[in-house]
């Protein structure tokens, strides 16, 4: 798998979450991504920059655009500092949420996209990975 | 920071969606609505999500939150137009908007606020008529 793109978008505040939704959005076109996945991809990509902010008291958004030979996909990272996830299982749950959200971040962005990998400790924080791919034409 | 307008159209308020929904536009626009509400003893809401290219579980939970506190208000809010592809990603992030009214178009939205009047100053007229008689 070849990653032939990746770009960085740092996660601070929350006007932060309107530019990683527009950079994810450019690369999904031009990827040619269809409308459906486009608003999938994109709506996954709000909901994981919201996490890294809110709960994450902030990091970055990695967009990488990757290349298999036989299909494209795009992968976003979600990366902070935070305090760490005590229980990803949980976390996962509809519902489950610490704060004023309706807890479906995690589980939703799980179910938009092809590919969802979490890793989370005190020590280094969260990291989430998502992927979707799309066929060349 | 950017305002979304809210018109008023007798007794309507009407509030289209055209800028990217911020978190914080979005609080704004909740506060706003609510006091254009109790100030013009509007009866009606018009949303027009058409230009809005997603909704997140943020912008759900607002949207949910404006027709729930509108609704305290004395005020029915339709929103309308939502793109098709937003309508399969809410539902599949689990977002549930259940409870609010939704119509296709503006015009179609309007209707069902008209009708959504009528019925209530309907149940109103019988309510007292039942009195009268009594």
């Amino acid at each position: 798998m070849l990653i032939k793109t990746a770009e960085d978008r740092a996660l601070i505040n929350e006007d932060d979450i309107a530019t990683v939704r527009s950079s994810v959005k450019r690369v999904v076109a031009l990827l040619n991504f269809s409308l459906i996945n486009q608003t999938k991809i994109i709506t996954a990509a709000s909901e994981l920059a919201r996490n890294t902010i809110e709960h994450g008291k902030g990091g970055k958004a990695v967009i990488q655009v990757l290349d298999e030979g036989e299909r494209v996909g795009v992968r976003l990272l979600f990366e902070d500092n935070g305090p760490g996830i005590p229980d990803t299982a949980q976390a996962l749950e509809d519902g489950f949420t610490t704060n004023k959200g309706m807890g479906l971040g995690l589980g939703g962005a799980r179910r938009l996209m092809d590919h969802f990998s979490i890793e989370s400790s005190p020590e280094s924080g969260t990291k989430v990975s998502i992927t979707k791919w799309q066929e060349k034409i | 920071m950017e305002r979304i307008p809210i018109l008023k159209l007798g007794e309507t308020l009407l509030v289209t969606i055209q800028v990217d929904f911020h978190d914080r536009v979005a609080l704004a626009l909740q506060e706003d609505l609510c006091e254009k509400i109790v100030n013009y003893s509007a009866k009606g809401v018009l949303v027009d999500i058409s230009a809005l290219e997603m909704v997140d579980s943020f912008m759900g939970r607002v949207l949910g939150n404006i027709a729930k506190t509108s609704r305290l208000l004395d005020c029915n809010v339709v929103l309308v137009g939502m793109q098709p592809a937003i309508a399969i990603t809410i539902t599949e992030l689990g977002i549930q908007l259940t409870g609010i009214n939704t119509a296709l178009t503006a015009e179609d939205g309007m209707l069902l606020l008209q009708k959504l009047l009528k019925a209530k100053s309907g149940a109103r007229t019988t309510h007292a008529n039942k009195n009268g008689r009594r």
